[in-house]
């Protein structure tokens, strides 16, 4: 079996987020930047357990330029089999998941696993554009994810709970928490990484066909208004005629 | 041309997420001085699809068939790209919920429509739409470079108004058939009567601060007595004291009530990229160094214990008097 994990590159979740040039680009300076959290957690670990149990391979892809490589290795560290690097710039979702479908058909793979959304744009859109791009079925926000004799059986959160599903292979699905536990790459990981392969192959012509204009933060609070615990019925006061939320 | 809504349906009923949707579509299709027509996909009575009018839809087309009673990504973008072709559609709205999350994107592919993922706003004089981006922390408004657009609409994002209009149903020949299936949904597990969080317009949420799971019933009394949704930080649900799906925050849900209140939750910041969007945040804590007071509204110091039997007694005597 061989399975494909698009990693993407975000700031850290505690990252201050600033933006220059007139509010059209988002400011990278001082910017601490991490593989996205579910790709990393959830995607890349279940599709290693599964190649642990299964037997086959687990590729990771990367769609950025040669800076992201030390990103790729530390998933090579985690214990991925090879890498791919599509050397470009991520322009918007539709570009990127078009280079990742491209590469998976050509290169057969039977399962793709993405994070359930990246902590940057949080558009969870890259897995359901890759499986149409590859004419693919898709399950997105996947808990469980098990594969026996080719038919794979998963989880997946509906609202209020959870459904039970059955699907053939190919497949994509995109991973969230109870998937899989996230794992610290050991020090035979990381020497075995140096020398795993890193193919960077050129991007294909497709266009991106969003952008975004301008970005804005939000309002700045006003400040927290406390209500002394002893006088709750004020609290119940200001949310009806000041907040006007009951 | 007219603008496409997707009615997403469980059990042969709309989601909120669908009124939300169609009413966004009426006001876009007003603006546009167009109709907005409505895609149902699944086994559900005349009466029901009809009742969309309400919010706005002038039409449904309705493929009354079990075949799509269970979601699936790959079959359902099939048939809303040949509703969205039948009625020559310039927009698409499809709520950003589970199942529009995952057919959204789809349908950007298939019908090559630049797909704007979370939206909350109708089109600026630019035609620009804004979303929520960096978990909250920030906004960003996207223009699409393409003849039709995908907007997948973020709940609560607008109050859908409703009136006594009755939407003209129309049988819906998707050409979609079995083979188109990629998935089957072999068992749903939803807890009945409860609000689905991630529609709910209240929610009352806790954490480590509440002790033990058994402390939970004072939470989901004063959850009802708001007609909210309960949710819980990241440590509760890993403990196994709530579900999973009431998890909200960076790796759970994320959610955009008009009222969150926290209890007993210190308000690390993986909590807030769940639920900064919120409109109103009220934060119940013992300890007034909780980084949660920064981002409130509103904030009791207190302990749990005695301030939610209170505020309880509270919301049901202003609830009897209102």
């Amino acid at each position: 079996m061989k399975i494909l994990v698009p990693l993407s590159k975000v700031p850290d979740t505690t990252a201050k987020i600033a933006f220059t040039n007139n509010n059209t680009e988002f400011d990278t300076s001082n910017v601490q930047f991490i593989i996205n959290p579910t790709d990393e957690w959830y995607a890349l670990v279940r599709a290693i357990e599964l190649v642990e149990k299964n037997g086959g391979s687990v590729t990771v892809i990367n769609v950025g330029t040669a800076e992201n490589d030390q990103f790729i290795r530390k998933a090579l560290a985690i214990g991925a089999n090879d890498a791919v690097r599509i050397d470009a710039h991520a322009k918007d979702a539709f570009f990127t998941a078009s280079q990742i479908a491209d590469y998976a058909k050509a290169n057969a793979y039977d399962l793709v696993i993405t994070g359930k959304e990246t902590i940057d744009y949080n558009g969870a859109q890259i897995g359901g554009m890759i499986a149409e791009f590859m004419d693919a079925g898709y399950v997105g926000l996947v808990t469980r994810l098990d594969i026996e004799d080719g038919k794979v059986s998963l989880n997946r959160e509906i609202e209020g709970g959870e459904e039970v599903v059955e699907a053939s292979l190919p497949l994509v699905v995109s991973a969230q928490k109870g998937m899989a536990e996230q794992r610290i790459p050991n020090m035979r990981g990381i020497m075995q990484a140096r020398t795993k392969p890193l193919n960077v192959i050129p991007a294909n012509g497709t266009n991106s066909i969003v952008n975004i204009a301008a970005y804005h933060l939000p309002p700045a609070k006003s400040g927290c208004t406390y209500v002394d615990a002893e006088n709750v019925g004020e609290l119940v006061r200001l949310l009806h005629e000041e907040a006007k939320v009951i | 041309m007219s603008i496409l809504v997707y009615i997403d349906q469980s059990n042969g009923a709309a989601k909120k997420a669908s009124l939300e949707a169609s009413f966004y579509g009426k006001t876009l299709a007003a603006a546009k001085s167009t109709e907005a027509i409505g895609v149902y996909l699944g086994e559900a009575s005349e009466d029901k699809v009809g009742s969309l009018g309400n919010y706005g839809l002038s039409k449904v087309l309705h493929a009354n068939d079990s075949m799509f009673n269970d979601f699936d990504s790959k079959a359902f973008a099939k048939a809303v790209a040949a509703a969205a072709e039948q009625v020559n559609a310039s927009d698409i709205v499809v709520p950003f919920n589970q199942n529009g999350k995952q057919l959204g994107p789809r349908l950007s592919v298939k019908l090559n429509a630049g797909y704007v993922p979370g939206a909350s706003s109708l089109p600026n004089d630019n035609g620009q739409l804004t979303k929520a981006v960096f978990s909250g922390k920030s906004y960003a408004d996207y223009t699409v470079a393409t003849d039709k657009a995908i907007i997948g609409l973020s709940a609560n994002s607008i109050q859908a108004e409703k009136t006594d209009e009755i939407a003209a149903v129309e049988a819906f020949s998707s050409g979609v058939s079995a083979e188109d299936f990629a998935t089957k949904v072999l068992k749903k597990e939803v807890l009945e009567g409860e609000i689905p969080l991630t529609e709910a317009e209240r929610v009352v949420s806790a954490g480590r601060g509440l002790k033990g799971p058994e402390n939970w019933g004072m939470i989901q009394d004063l959850a009802k007595a708001l007609t909210a949704a309960t949710a819980c930080s990241r440590p509760v649900s890993d403990i196994g004291w709530r579900p999973h799906h009431e998890h909200v925050g960076q790796t759970g849900v994320t959610v955009k009530p008009n009222l969150y209140i926290a209890v007993g939750i210190s308000g690390a910041i993986q909590h807030l990229a769940g639920v900064n969007q919120s409109k109103v945040m009220v934060v119940i804590n013992n300890d007034p160094e909780a980084p949660f007071f920064k981002a409130a509204d509103y904030g009791i110091v207190g302990d749990a214990f005695e301030v939610i039997p209170k505020l309880l007694e509270e919301v049901k005597a202003f609830k009897q008097a209102d």
